[in-house]
C-alpha cells in the first residue's frame, strides 16, 4: 500500500522520565507461578504449566499491607501501566520508547493513583503476548509456539492468577481494584470472585456481559486474522509475518473505540496529502490513514493468536452465568466492596444504558452504588482519554 | 438554590431521621445532606443526581450517588427498600411529578417532601397586582429560565395526598422567617413547606 506516514494525532501531555510527576525507568519482572509438578487448572478445564506472569509495580507496599492498588489491563495492554521502560530496546519493544505506559496520566507521585501512597500493581493476563505465558510462548511438549494449542483462557482465570500472584506475594486485601473496557470485566470478576479480598472496585466502561454487538465486532476481528493468508491454523511464527489481518482486525477495532462525534472532530472528511482529483483506491481520507496507522503499529506490537484467545475470553464473560446461575442480582449479592460503575456518554461499545443497568442490579438489591456517567464525545476510549475526570474519581477513592 | 433554604430544611430533616436507617436522597445535589446523615446518625445514604458536577461533589464526599434523571422513574429501586426517600426542593422541577412522587412512596416507607408554595401571599399579590410571574427572593428566576417547571400550592399538594391516599404525617413551613410546624392557613402564609408523607395502608 503507501508510505507509512503517521496522521498527526492529538498532542497529549506526556510527563518524560525525570518528571517529578513521572515513576521514572520501570523494569518489568517475571514470576513464575505455576510449574509442571504444580499446574494451573483452568476454568474450561485442562491444566496449564509453566505458567510465567509479567508484573510491573511501582510506589511502596505499606507494613500493614492496606495501600495496594490492583490495575487490571484491557485487550491490547501490558503490565507496563506507567513510567518509561528502561530495557525497550534489548526486549524488541520499540515502540515504549516512544511513550510512557499505557495509563501513565493517572499513575505516579501525585497523581490520581498516587505511588507515593499507595502500591500499584499491574500484571499482563494469561494468553497475552506482553511477557505472561501465551500462544506465542514455548510449548513444553513440542518445543515450537502453543500457537492454536494454546488452551481456552477466560476472564476468570486471569482474575484467579492475579490473586495467587498476590497470595505469592502475601498480599491479602487489596485497596482498590480499578481497570477499563476488558480490564473493567476483570474488576467485575473481582468484586464477585473475591468478595472479602478487595476494598474499592472501580468499573470503567465495562458490563458485566459484552452485548451482541460487541461480540459481532470482535467476531469480524477473528474473521479478519483468520482469513490472513498466512495465518496456517495459527502456526505462522516461523513464516512470513501475519499483518493484513491483524491490521484489518485493530481497524475494526479503533472504529468501535472512537464515535461518530470524535471521528468527525478529529479527521472530519479532510483528504489525506492529496488533491481530491488524484481519486483512486489508496489512503485518501486522513481517517483512512489513521486507521492504516493504527492498523500497521498494531502489527509490531501484537500477536494475532493472542487477539484470538482474549477477544473470545471477552466474549464469553459472564459474570451473572458464572455467579449466579444466570440471575444477575443473585450474582451481585457476593459483593461486599464498594462499587463505583462508570460509563461515558458516547461509548458504544460498552454503552452507558448497560453500565447503567448493572449499576441498578446493585440497588436492587439494597446495596448502595455509586454510578457517573462522564459526558465525552471520545467513545470509548474516553475511559483512557478523559484522564482529569476519570483522575477526580479515582482520587476521591484513593484520598 | 437559595442556601437559607435548604439550611432550615436539612435541620429538620436531619432531627426527623433517626439513627441507623437508610435513606434515599432524590436530587441529593452536592451530597452535603447525606454527608452529615452518615457522620452523624450513621445511615446507610444513597444519593441520586442528574448534574455531573453535583455527582463529582457527592464522589468527593465519599456519599454514594446515583448519576440518573428522576424523570426516568426508580427502576432500579425496589418496594420499601428504603425507611426515608427525600425529596427536597425537586418536585416543582420534574417532568412528571405524580409519577416520582408515587415511585417515592414505593421505594421508601417514608417520603420527606419540601417544595415552595405558590399559593404564598406575596407570590399572589405579584401576580394580583403586576400582572407578572412573582420574581422574588424565594423564586428568583424569569418565567422563561426557571427550573421550576410544574408550579403549584401547598393545597394543591394536599389534595392530591387525598386523592391518592397519601397520609400527610407531620408538616412544617417557613412562613415570616420562622420554621413551625404547619397549621391550615399555610397555604396563605407559608413560602416553602416541608412534608413527611406516607401511604396510607
Amino acid at each position: 500500500m503507501t508510505t507509512l506516514t503517521p496522521t498527526p494525532r492529538i498532542k497529549k501531555h506526556v510527563d518524560p522520565p525525570d518528571s517529578p510527576h513521572s515513576v521514572g525507568w520501570t523494569e518489568s519482572k517475571t514470576i513464575c507461578l505455576f510449574t509442571d509438578h504444580n499446574p494451573f487448572e483452568l476454568e474450561l478445564g485442562g491444566k496449564i504449566s509453566p505458567v510465567h506472569v509479567e508484573y510491573e509495580t511501582y510506589g511502596k507496599l505499606s507494613l500493614n499491607q492496606d495501600n495496594v492498588v490492583l490495575i487490571t489491563h484491557a485487550l491490547s495492554g501490558d503490565a507496563h501501566a506507567a513510567g518509561w521502560d528502561k530495557n525497550a530496546e534489548d526486549t524488541g519493544r520499540n515502540w515504549r520508547t516512544r511513550k510512557p505506559g499505557w495509563w501513565d496520566a493517572v499513575i505516579g507521585p501525585g497523581k490520581a493513583i498516587d505511588t507515593n501512597k499507595y502500591y500499584v500493581v499491574c500484571m499482563n493476563f494469561l494468553g497475552s503476548c506482553y511477557g505472561t505465558t501465551g500462544p506465542s510462548s514455548i510449548d513444553p511438549k513440542t518445543n515450537k509456539p502453543y500457537g492454536l494449542n494454546f488452551p481456552m483462557v477466560t476472564v476468570g482465570d486471569w482474575v484467579r492468577l492475579q490473586a495467587k500472584f498476590l497470595d505469592a506475594l502475601h498480599i491479602d486485601s487489596v485497596h482498590t481494584v480499578v481497570g477499563g473496557s476488558l480490564g473493567g470485566q476483570q474488576v467485575i470478576e473481582w468484586a464477585m470472585a473475591y468478595p472479602d479480598r478487595v476494598e474499592n472496585c472501580i468499573v470503567l466502561a465495562a458490563t458485566p456481559r459484552l452485548s451482541a454487538q460487541g461480540l459481532a465486532f470482535n467476531a469480524v476481528g477473528r474473521n479478519c486474522i483468520m482469513n490472513d493468508p498466512h495465518f496456517n491454523n495459527g502456526d505462522y511464527y516461523d513464516g512470513p509475518p501475519l499483518s493484513a489481518g491483524l491490521a484489518a482486525a485493530r481497524m475494526l477495532a479503533h472504529i468501535t473505540y472512537l464515535s461518530d462525534d470524535s471521528m468527525h472532530k478529529k479527521f472530519g472528511r479532510r483528504l489525506h496529502e492529496r488533491e481530491e482529483k488524484e481519486r483512486g483506491f489508496g489512503i485518501e481520507f486522513e481517517v483512512e490513514s489513521y486507521l492504516d496507522y493504527q492498523g500497521r503499529a498494531f502489527v509490531a506490537r501484537f500477536d494475532a493468536n493472542s487477539y484470538l484467545y482474549i477477544t473470545r475470553a471477552m466474549d464469553y464473560y459472564d459474570a451473572a452465568a458464572r455467579w449466579g446461575n444466570g440471575d444477575l442480582l443473585k450474582a451481585c449479592q457476593r459483593i461486599q466492596s464498594n462499587l463505583m460503575i462508570v460509563s461515558f456518554e458516547s461509548d458504544w461499545l460498552y454503552p452507558p444504558n448497560e453500565c447503567k443497568d448493572f449499576a441498578f442490579a446493585l440497588t436492587k438489591i439494597g446495596k448502595t452504588v455509586t454510578y457517573v456517567n462522564i459526558p465525552s464525545k471520545f467513545g470509548h476510549d474516553a475511559f483512557l482519554v478523559e484522564t482529569e475526570q476519570v483522575g477526580k474519581l479515582l482520587k476521591s477513592v484513593l484520598k | 438554590m437559595n442556601n437559607n433554604k435548604r439550611n432550615w430544611q436539612d435541620e429538620i430533616i436531619e432531627n426527623e431521621i433517626p439513627e441507623g436507617v437508610s435513606v434515599l436522597d432524590l436530587g441529593c445535589g452536592n451530597g452535603d445532606l447525606l454527608e452529615r446523615l452518615i457522620r452523624d446518625k450513621d445511615i446507610k445514604a444513597q444519593g441520586v443526581e442528574l448534574d455531573t458536577e453535583a455527582v463529582f461533589s457527592c464522589v468527593e464526599r465519599d456519599v454514594p450517588v446515583f448519576q440518573t434523571n428522576l424523570d426516568e422513574g426508580l427502576r432500579g429501586f425496589s418496594d420499601q427498600s428504603f425507611d426515608y426517600v427525600i425529596l427536597e426542593e425537586t418536585l416543582q422541577t420534574l417532568h412528571r411529578p405524580i409519577e416520582v412522587l408515587k415511585e417515592m412512596l414505593r421505594v421508601g416507607k417514608c417520603g420527606i417532601v419540601s417544595f415552595p408554595n405558590f399559593g404564598y401571599w406575596r407570590v399572589r399579590f405579584n401576580l394580583f397586582s403586576k400582572g407578572r410571574m412573582p420574581v422574588t427572593d424565594w423564586l428568583p428566576y424569569q418565567w422563561h429560565n426557571s427550573p421550576n417547571i410544574h408550579l403549584f400550592t401547598l393545597q394543591d399538594f394536599k389534595n392530591w395526598a387525598n386523592e391518592a391516599g397519601v397520609h400527610i404525617i407531620k408538616g412544617y413551613a417557613f412562613a415570616g422567617q420562622k420554621v413551625k410546624s404547619l397549621s391550615p392557613k399555610d397555604n396563605l402564609f407559608a413560602e416553602e413547606a416541608l412534608l413527611v408523607v406516607q401511604k396510607q395502608k
